[in-house]
């Protein structure tokens, strides 16, 4: 089967304050699939992860060449709007940050910013969003007590929940699980499994076997580049470069 | 070599002395107004009309004055002192002119209010000709509070941590949208003080509205009429030397207004933060 192209990326450069912080990256993320990110930290993952929904703009001294293309379009073109990009690419950060408020205008936080106004169309969005993050049975009871009385690992799934509101296309995800116990890990990437039906996934990670675990494909970033890119199955068990090798089976540096 | 657990003891001693003196001052004086004052505040001082330049009858006007005059200059000065922080901390990236905005501020807040008095007579009084009224004081004590609430909220501003705001934006919000919903609500109690400082600072204020507002002791029917605040009314009867216990009196008004307003702001506060985190 042929995959959907989501995100086309050619010789993507990105340079940060004098330092060339992505050289040449390009490379095709499928659609409905999930990409896993591995590489070591500063090499680049999560500014990667930030210019694919435009959200490295507002950093003073950056500049990014080559094309980024989403379903064929040019996120960069002069006619794209980042607020709008924004709307179909969902961010998940790598802590847990709800906004102090309620759980329930946590969730409703982005589709009201869309102009949604309708008491019952909100209700169904947080209901719907909450399942969707596995996260519905844990909080029914108190959607309107603050966000901030969660445990971590049930903001961080509160976290999914308000980007799945948006219906996004993409969801970005940076190191979702870095502050989570195995058990929030665990739930968070259940998650991932079921909505990659719906959404392309893109999941950068410190954690190579969560990679293993959950990702389609598999990209290694090194030093700003990306090493090497392919299905999960192949990277892991037959890398095709010495580095991959190194760093997958925790022999690095 | 000095033994640490001697300089430790000391340090505590030193700092537990300073915050006692300070406390003890403050207690005193506070005190020492209550006391001389308290006895000759009633309902009556407070609902009814000075007579014979204030050496009998009440500080109704004044207390009228105050509240008209303190308010108008906060409902002005507030927007465009907000509204600058805003733009200072949102809208535009570190520069030369946003450097220049900040330190002219800064200075404007050095300023001893008398200049703003001056000002405030030749410009709003004299050459504008809107006489010493209700609306030229306001103003000037609305140019004499700005750089606090500028400051103030621009300090307050840049305390919301900076994972809100990249929240919002990945959420498709525009920059005005973030500010709203998210920068302004979490920097309120920080706005809020500035404000507090500064409805403090006009409320105590007496060299500005003397030179912009006037002294009359009617009540004023408009915002043109000419008034006079307590303050300006303490600072009369005691400097004329018209009456010893009628100024204690209106200096225990004053301070028990000025703290009542400051407890009120406190607990709406509270209560604005408890409400909205849920």
């Amino acid at each position: 089967m042929e995959d959907t192209v989501k995100f086309k990326i050619e010789n993507l450069n990105v340079y940060w304050s004098g330092s060339h912080v992505l050289k040449s990256i390009s490379m095709d993320i499928g659609a409905n699939k999930i990409l896993g990110i591995i590489g070591p930290s500063g090499s680049g993952k999560t500014v990667f992860l930030r210019t694919l929904n435009r959200l490295n703009d507002m950093e003073l001294q950056i500049r990014i060449e080559g094309g980024v293309l989403l379903d064929g379009k040019d996120i960069f073109a002069p006619g794209m709007d980042p607020v709008m990009l924004r709307k179909k690419i969902g961010m998940v950060f790598a802590l847990p940050i709800p906004l102090p408020a309620s759980i329930y205008n946590n969730i409703i936080y982005g589709p009201s910013l869309s102009g949604i106004t309708n008491k019952n169309r909100l209700d169904e969005i947080v209901v719907k969003s909450l399942k969707s993050a596995f996260l519905w049975d844990e909080v029914k009871d108190r959607l309107k007590t603050s966000a901030m009385r969660l445990s971590g690992g049930q903001q961080q799934r509160l976290c999914l929940a308000r980007t799945l509101a948006m219906e996004p296309e993409v969801i970005l995800l940076d190191e979702p699980c870095s502050g989570l116990d195995p058990i929030s890990t665990t739930q968070i990437e259940y998650a991932l499994k079921e909505l990659k039906k719906n959404y392309t996934i893109v999941l950068v990670t410190n954690n190579t076997k969560q990679a293993a675990r959950v990702a389609d494909n598999t990209a290694f970033f090194l030093m700003n580049e990306l090493i090497e890119y392919g299905p999960t199955g192949t990277i892991f068990t037959v890398p095709g470069d010495i580095r991959t090798m190194d760093y997958i089976t925790g022999r690095f540096g | 070599m000095i033994n640490p657990r001697f300089t430790q003891v000391i340090a505590v001693l030193l700092l537990a002395l300073a915050t006692l003196f300070t406390l003890a001052i403050l207690v005193f004086i506070i005190g020492f107004i209550l006391s001389k004052g308290l006895a000759h505040v009633d309902i009556d001082f407070i609902l009814s009309n000075p007579e014979d330049m204030g050496r009998a009858g009440g500080i109704y006007p004044t207390i009228i004055g105050t509240l008209i005059l303190s308010t108008l200059s906060i409902l002005i000065a507030a927007p465009f002192g907000i509204g600058t922080a805003v733009f200072l901390t949102e809208y535009t990236r570190e520069s030369r002119v946003t450097r220049i905005i900040r330190f002219g501020a800064d200075c404007l807040a050095g300023i001893p209010s008398i200049i703003f008095g001056l000002f405030g007579f030749i410009f709003f009084v004299t050459t504008l000709g809107m006489s010493w009224s209700i609306l030229s004081g306001s103003l000037t004590l609305a140019f004499m509070i700005l750089p606090t609430i500028i400051r103030t909220s621009e300090e307050a501003i840049k305390s919301v941590p900076y994972a809100y705001r990249d929240v919002s934006f990945s959420l498709g919000a525009t920059l005005w949208q973030t500010v709203r919903k998210v920068v302004l609500p979490n920097a309120l109690p920080g706005i809020l003080t500035g404000i507090m400082l500064s409805l403090g600072r006009s409320i105590g204020e007496t060299a500005v509205v003397i030179f912009t507002a006037g002294s009359s002791l009617r009540t004023p029917q408009s915002l043109f009429d000419s008034i006079r605040t307590m303050s300006v009314h303490f600072y009369i009867l005691a400097r004329e030397g018209l009456s010893n216990e009628k100024a204690y009196a209106t200096a225990t008004v004053l301070i028990i207004s000025i703290l009542a307003i400051n407890l009120i702001s406190y607990w709406l506060m509270i209560r604005f933060i408890s409400k909205r985190s849920g």
